[in-house]
């Protein structure tokens, strides 16, 4: 299948605020149900296992007019649960069975709550991860949390998650997550080759397809990329960071290309890859999944950093790793995880010498050009005048 | 010329034995050096402070720093500083205003400076910022640093789960307790903490009378900002003292003969008080203008009944949580999961509704803060949600904490007088139809 073909049915799931393609997935058989997730992380391999769709909800995006979900919020607060409501009053999610809410900062708390008291029908669970890293003690709070999880389902979904169930979700989460970082390692090694733009869409796709679907299409990406003539351009390497929860724009990522940027790492749906090893599909599985998020998971804001000594530094890491140039904060405008986190993250890329520049933006963004101007600056301070 | 003078407010005891208390704390926290006094750093929610006494360590709250420094007007070029060093305009202004303060010097209320602490105890209850704050001040003090994760009650079913509950004990078991006796050299003795814990159960019986005294008519106290005032003690460095015993002890005496004598609460300037609006609060109160603010309600005969600032370092009221010497690691747990804003916002809603039934009340009033995500988000909904299941009439303010740019006084007053207006045309209207 030819790149172009791939990337046009990613952008239809994309821009489809109405999510046909899960709508049409519930109705294919009878007793089917969908739970929608936020950023950053739930485990989708128990969804998976209670036979349900994981959908990812990532807020409406800049072609959503939010005009309820604005009655709902203080103008100091972000856009993602303002336009995740208006799609929830609008009944553009009147299909979804469950709601999860993970942990990963106030305000996406409390629209668990607000949630709870909107659509008192739909399965609404708050979803904490732990905080401490020990095995014995948030290991075993979690596993107990991942089994109230899983009880919640079994309820919805009227049926019993087995074991088998969940080994065989194991393993298909464990090859979606390696084809995840093949792509990303194949952008890396060849940007030029992979757009931001379509990995970006590629990995947005994960969200409202089946999982399997999603790593055949990604089999299909790399294989057809591998044969496009596209050539290197002399642009610089830059990592993107601060944009794990509410999404930008997609004009934005393009508008970080076209500036001369080669993106080599982001930090936008970290929960295709947050698991940075093999879930092992032997066992108690609860416990691999909680052992998995506890020593296997990568550093994000809402993660507490035990290890002072190396507070912030895995930003930098990711720089070294993916040979990049620089580093882009776009975070959006009132979002504390993302906020907070990059004093202490600039902190060590000034240590390390390593130049970056930061800017916020809002999902419905609509002015690129001081993206561009921006960013365009930033790359030809990195071609003109940096050491090498 | 006026030669007229005006006469000295009369302190009560209780509140020159709450200005002794602070003032001896803020001495202990400069001189802890001198002293031999180890300092932990941590947060109102979720304090721990009967179990820091335990070894000796003085207890140091960033979040009063900053209030502190709010009310004597010097946060703003402290949240500026802090701006100038990379931290966004739009992030909490109690990390801003603290991490200014650092680099002013640090300088406590007595005029010396606040040396680093040897621990921070980070309890991460009911609010983000906790977690990044914590990391924030890590990398600045480079001293140990313990996390305390207290799980949020997002279930909606006002229930603390054993797992939360055993998750939070072997926590403070095999985490908390080991890092405290290393800092301090004291090994932790369990039936020193359930002596403090039975002080603590001792005062809060009395903070729990004191505010639900409001529900006298005329409410013989102000529950938010004169409540502000009467929760100092426990969700500060006292609870678990003496001295925090004896204040209460002190309050509740004061209270119940102001009931006898049928008199509202005391305000900055005295006893010019008559009692039109009884109110419920949603909120912290803005710092920086403090006075200013609460004349906006006393000059108009507002009083506020109850409030659930009033309950954001510990919630004894609503479902009769004491901290119980028998369990104490459980209470001490129970404690921590059951402080305010670590409650959904189904529960938060029906508090509200409760207290507005509870104690009377004509309206609910949201005082909504640009740095409080914790409290803010949601609150739109739950103003229309306790609306809908009072009939009582609702309102929303906007202010800050500790940044002075976001209080605008001319705004806020306009929108407190119409509100006052529209609850005494509801109140005619009602009566009419009676």
């Amino acid at each position: 299948m030819p790149v172009q073909e791939i990337i046009q049915r990613c952008e239809e799931l994309f821009e489809d605020l109405s999510f046909s393609s899960v709508r049409a997935w519930k109705e294919a058989e009878p007793g089917r149900k969908v739970v929608g997730y936020m950023p950053i992380y739930v485990p989708l391999e128990i969804i998976h296992a209670a036979g349900m769709l994981p959908l990812g909800i990532l807020g409406g995006g800049d072609a959503l007019e939010v005009i309820h979900g604005d009655a709902y919020y203080q103008s100091y607060i972000c856009r993602i649960p303002r336009s995740t409501v208006e799609l929830g009053v609008t009944k553009r999610l009147d299909f979804v069975d469950g709601m999860l809410f993970p942990s990963i900062c106030d305000v996406i708390r409390n629209l668990s709550g607000i949630w709870k008291l909107m659509f008192p029908d739909v399965y609404t669970r708050y979803f904490d991860t732990p905080q401490n890293f020990r095995s014995d003690i948030g290991g075993e709070f979690y596993v107990n949390d991942l089994r109230e999880l899983v009880s919640g389902l079994e309820n919805l979904g009227g049926r019993k998650i087995s074991d088998d169930d969940l080994r065989a979700s194991i393993e298909v989460y464990n090859e979606s997550r390696r084809w995840v970082r093949k792509v990303y390692q194949f952008r890396s090694e060849q940007p030029w080759k992979v757009p931001a733009s379509e990995v970006y869409l590629l990995m947005r796709a994960g969200q409202t397809l089946p999982v399997e679907d999603h790593t055949q299409m990604m089999k299909d990406y790399l294989a057809a990329v591998e044969n496009e003539d596209r050539r290197m351009k002399d642009n610089c390497r830059v990592i993107v960071n601060g944009s794990f929860c509410e999404q930008p724009p997609l004009g934005l990522i393009k508008s970080i290309e076209l500036a001369g940027c080669y993106i080599v790492d982001d930090d936008y749906m970290m929960i295709n890859r947050l698991i940075t090893e093999d879930v092992e599909s032997e066992g108690d599985h609860l416990l691999n999944l909680s052992e998995a998020f506890i020593k296997h998971s990568m550093a994000f804001p809402s993660k507490f950093e035990p290890n002072g000594e190396v507070q912030g530094h895995y930003l930098a890491d990711i720089v070294k790793q993916r040979g990049a140039e620089g580093v882009i904060f776009a975070a959006p405008s009132f979002c504390d995880p993302a906020l907070l986190d990059q004093p202490m993250l600039a902190n060590v890329l000034d240590e390390r010498k390593i130049p970056y520049i930061a800017f916020q933006f809002a999902e419905n963004s609509g002015q690129m050009q001081p993206i561009r101007e921006q960013a365009g600056t930033f790359a030809d301070s990195i071609k003109l005048w940096s050491a090498a | 010329m006026n030669t007229e003078t005006k006469p000295d407010v009369v302190k009560d005891a209780s509140m020159l034995k709450q200005k002794e208390m602070i003032a001896g704390n803020f001495d202990k926290l400069t001189d802890a050096k001198e002293l031999g006094l180890k300092i932990s750093s941590t947060f109102v929610p979720g304090n721990l402070n009967e179990l820091l006494m335990c070894f000796g360590i003085v207890n140091n709250l960033p979040e009063i720093n900053a209030l502190n420094n709010a009310m004597r007007k010097q946060s703003g070029p402290m949240i500026q500083d802090a701006e100038k060093m990379g931290h966004s305009e739009d992030v909490c202004t109690y990390v801003k205003a603290d991490i200014g303060m650092m680099s002013r010097g640090n300088i406590a209320p007595n005029g010396k400076p606040m040396p680093d602490p040897d621990v921070l105890l980070l309890s991460y209850t009911g609010c983000y910022t906790f977690l990044k704050w914590f990391e924030l001040l890590r990398e600045q003090y480079k001293c140990p640093t313990v996390m305390l994760h207290v799980p949020y009650q997002g279930d909606g079913k006002a229930e603390i789960t054993q797992n939360m509950r055993d998750y939070v004990i072997k926590q403070l078991k095999e985490e908390v307790i080991p890092t405290l006796e290393q800092v301090s050299g004291v090994k932790f003795d369990i039936d020193r903490l359930r002596e403090n814990l039975k002080n603590s159960a001792k005062a809060e019986d009395d903070l729990v009378w004191v505010l639900e005294s409001a529900k006298n008519k005329p409410s013989p106290i102000d529950a938010y900002f004169g409540g502000v005032y009467y929760i100092g003690p426990i969700f500060t460095a006292f609870r678990g003292t003496e001295d925090a015993v004896e204040y209460y002890r002190l309050l509740k005496g004061e209270i119940a003969e102001r009931i006898k004598q049928g008199l509202g609460p005391v305000t900055p300037e005295g006893e010019v008080f008559e009692e039109k609006y009884r109110l419920v609060v949603e909120g912290p109160p803005n710092w920086t203008n403090f006075r200013e603010f609460w004349k906006m309600f006393y000059e108009d005969g507002a009083v506020v009944v109850a409030s659930t600032y009033s309950k954001v370092g510990g919630v004894y009221d609503y479902d009769g949580f004491r901290h119980d010497p028998d369990h104490p690691l459980e209470s001490l747990a129970d404690y921590c999961l059951g402080c305010y804003t670590n409650r959904n916002l189904p529960e938060r809603t029906q508090m509200l509704v409760d207290y507005m039934e509870d104690y009377q009340a004509d309206g609910l009033l949201v005082n909504s803060i640009k740095s409080c995500n914790s409290f803010s988000a949601g609150q739109l909904l739950m103003l229309r949600e306790v609306e809908a299941r009072t009939g009582k009439p609702g309102a929303f303010i906007e202010t800050d904490l500790v940044d002075p740019r976001y209080f605008s006084p001319a705004n806020i007053k306009n929108r407190l007088e119409s509100y006052f207006q529209m609850i005494e045309q509801k109140r005619q209207s009602g009566a009419v139809a009676a």
